[in-house]
C-alpha cells in the first residue's frame, strides 16, 4: 500500500507547492489527479517517485519510506524521455541491465509485444511517432514490473484518436500484473475511462480538494449516462475548486462552460 | 536522413542508410569542382604565357617538386615528423582537455575555482608561450609538443565542459529513476550525452594542432613541413611552400575524416538535418 501523509512541498523561492496532502492508495487501484495548472499534481508526483523529496510529511510504500527513486515504483513522463542513442529494445531494456542477457531479451521482447511494437525493436527513437515512443516509454517502465506505476500527464502531447486507443491499451496492459496506478492528466475523460477513484486539487497551494469514487464497470463505455454524470460531477468538483461562482442544481450548462476553462 | 544529406567533401560517412547509387560519388565530387578549375585555369595561364609564374608556380611545378621530395624520402622524413609532433601533442591535449572539462562540468565548486584561470590562459596568444617553452624545455621536440597540447587543450576542454553542462535534466532523471549509480550514470547515460559535442571538440582540437605545428616548426626546427615552408622561403623556392601547404591541406582534411570516420559508427542514433558535419 502505498500511503501518502501530510506532506508538503516548499520550493527554495518560497513558493508553497503542496501542503498537507493525505492519501492512501491500495494495491491495484487507478487514482486520477486532476486540478487546475499549477495545483502542483506533477510535484506531487515527482514526490512519490522520489525524484524529489518533501519539505513535511512521509510517503512510504508498503511501510518502506522513499527517499530517493524506489526500485517498485515506475513512472512514466509526459515526454517519452527515450535515450536517442538506444535502440527501442535497448531502451526497453535499460532497466534490467543487471539481469542476464537472456531474461533480459525474452522480458523486453514480451514487453514489447505487449505494447504492440515488436516490429520496431531494432529501431532508433528518432523513427517513432509520438504514439509509438510513449509506448516504448510505457514498456520501459512495464518491464520493471514496479508496483506502483507514476504516469504524469502521459498522453497529453498526442492526438485524441491516438490518446484513446492508448488509454485503452494502458488499462489493458495494467490488467497484466494489477499495478497500483496513478495517473496525473488534465484531461476529465481521462481521468474516468481509467480511474477508481479521481483526486480534485486546488491550487496555491496544492491541496486535495475532493475525493470522487467513480464505480463503473470496465470496460466503460463513454456514451453511456453514469460515465456523463460522474464527468459532471469531476467537472462540478474541479469548477468550485477554482472558487468559481457555486455550480447548483440549475447550474448544469455553466458547470460546462466553466469547464471549457479550468485548466 | 536522404541523400539530400549528403555533405559535399564527406566520402561515405555515416550514409549507410543512403541508397547505394551514383550520387554518393558524384556529391561529394562536386566539392573538387572549384579546386581544380582554379588549378587548370592557373596552368593554363602559365603555359599561354600570361604570367612566368615564378612566384605563384603552376599545379605542374608543384606537383613535379612533390615527386622529387618524395623520390629522395625527404618528403616522407618530414611528414613524418610533423605527423609524429602533432599525434604526441593531440594526445596530450586530449587527455587533458577531457579530463579538466569532464571535472569542471561535474562539479560546480572545481569549476569556479579553476574556469577562470583557465579562461585567462586561453586568452593568451598562443606563439606567445613559445620564448617561454623554448626557455624552459628546450628547442626540441618536447617544447614544440607542450605548444600543440596548449592549442588542442582549449577546445576540448570548452566542448566537453559545455557539453557536460548541457545535457538535458530529462534524461538525467530517466538514470535517477533507474536508480544508476555515479559511474553507471556516467557511462549509460552523461557520455553517449556528449558524445556529439565532444565529436566537434576534438575536429576543433585536431584543427588548432596543425595550426600549432606550423608556429612551432616555423619557429626553428630542422625537420618537418614547418621546415620545409622556412626553407622554401630562404632559398626562394615558392613550389615548394605551396607543395608543403597543400601537404598540410591534404593530410589536415585526412585525419579530420579519420575521427568522424572512427566515431560515426557511435553517432549513427542522431537525429539531425546535415550528416558528417563540416
Amino acid at each position: 500500500m502505498l500511503s501518502i501523509a501530510q506532506i508538503g512541498k516548499t520550493y527554495p523561492n518560497h513558493v508553497r507547492a503542496l501542503d498537507g496532502i493525505t492519501l492512501s492508495v491500495v494495491p491495484g487501484e487507478i487514482v486520477a489527479v486532476v486540478g487546475g495548472s499549477g495545483c502542483g499534481k506533477s510535484t506531487l508526483l515527482r514526490l512519490i517517485s522520489g525524484l524529489d523529496l518533501p519539505s513535511q510529511g512521509r510517503i512510504a510504500l508498503d511501510g518502506d519510506a522513499i527517499a530517493s527513486p524506489h526500485e517498485k515504483i515506475g513512472i512514466v513522463f509526459q515526454e517519452p524521455r527515450l535515450l536517442p542513442w538506444l535502440t527501442v529494445a535497448d531502451n526497453v531494456g535499460f532497466g534490467l541491465a543487471d539481469r542476464p542477457k537472456a531474461e533480459r531479451t525474452e522480458r523486453v521482447a514480451r514487453q514489447l509485444d505487449r505494447v504492440g511494437l515488436a516490429d520496431k525493436a531494432k529501431v532508433w527513437p528518432r523513427e517513432l511517432s509520438g504514439g509509438q515512443a510513449q509506448r516504448v516509454a510505457l514498456a520501459r517502465a512495464l518491464v520493471m514490473r514496479p508496483e506502483v506505476l507514476l504516469l504524469d500527464e502521459p498522453f497529453s502531447a498526442l492526438d485524441a484518436f491516438t490518446r484513446i486507443d492508448l488509454q485503452d491499451h494502458l488499462l489493458d496492459l495494467w490488467a497484466d500484473g494489477k499495478p497500483t496506478l496513478i495517473v496525473v492528466t488534465h484531461d476529465v475523460d481521462e481521468a474516468i475511462v481509467l480511474a477508481d477513484r479521481v483526486v480534485v486539487m486546488r491550487p496555491q497551494p496544492g491541496r486535495v480538494f475532493a475525493e470522487i469514487a467513480i464505480d463503473l464497470a470496465r470496460p466503460r463505455d463513454r456514451q453511456s449516462a453514469a460515465y456523463d454524470f460522474a464527468k459532471r460531477r469531476v467537472l462540478a468538483a474541479l469548477d468550485r475548486s477554482l472558487d468559481r461562482k457555486a455550480v447548483t442544481d440549475d447550474g448544469e450548462t455553466r458547470s460546462e462552460t466553466g469547464a471549457a476553462l479550468w485548466w | 536522413m536522404s541523400l539530400s544529406s549528403v555533405t559535399i567533401a564527406q566520402p561515405a560517412v555515416a550514409q549507410t542508410e543512403a541508397k547505394p547509387s551514383r550520387a554518393r560519388f558524384i556529391k561529394p565530387a562536386l566539392g573538387l569542382l572549384l579546386p581544380v578549375a582554379i588549378a587548370i585555369a592557373w596552368e593554363l595561364a602559365v603555359r599561354l604565357g600570361v604570367s612566368d609564374g615564378r612566384l605563384v608556380p603552376p599545379p605542374s611545378r608543384i606537383w613535379a617538386t612533390l615527386m622529387e621530395l618524395a623520390a629522395t624520402g625527404e618528403l616522407q622524413r618530414h611528414v613524418a615528423v610533423t605527423v609524429g609532433r602533432v599525434a604526441a601533442g593531440f594526445a596530450f591535449g586530449v587527455a587533458a582537455g577531457t579530463l579538466a572539462g569532464a571535472i569542471c562540468g561535474a562539479s560546480a565548486l572545481t569549476r569556479r575555482l579553476l574556469d577562470p584561470t583557465l579562461q585567462a590562459l586561453r586568452a593568451i596568444p598562443s606563439i606567445a608561450w613559445v620564448p617561454l617553452f623554448i626557455l624552459w624545455l628546450g628547442i626540441f621536440e618536447s617544447s614544440k609538443i607542450t605548444l600543440i597540447a596548449v592549442g588542442v587543450f582549449f577546445p576540448v576542454y570548452l566542448g566537453v565542459m559545455g557539453a557536460a553542462l548541457s545535457v538535458d535534466r530529462k534524461i538525467v532523471e530517466v538514470g535517477r529513476v533507474f536508480r544508476l549509480s555515479g559511474p553507471s550514470m556516467v557511462r549509460r547515460i552523461l557520455l553517449p550525452a556528449v558524445l556529439p559535442a565532444y565529436v566537434i571538440a576534438l575536429r576543433s582540437g585536431l584543427g588548432l594542432g596543425w595550426m600549432f605545428v606550423v608556429a612551432a616548426e616555423l619557429l626553428g626546427a630542422s625537420e618537418g613541413l614547418g621546415y620545409l615552408l622556412v626553407d622554401g622561403q630562404q632559398l626562394g623556392k615558392p613550389a615548394q611552400i605551396v607543395a608543403a601547404i597543400v601537404v598540410f591541406a591534404v593530410i589536415g582534411k585526412t585525419t579530420d575524416w579519420l575521427i568522424v570516420a572512427a566515431m560515426a559508427p557511435f553517432l549513427r542514433w542522431e537525429d539531425r538535418h546535415g550528416v558528417g558535419g563540416a
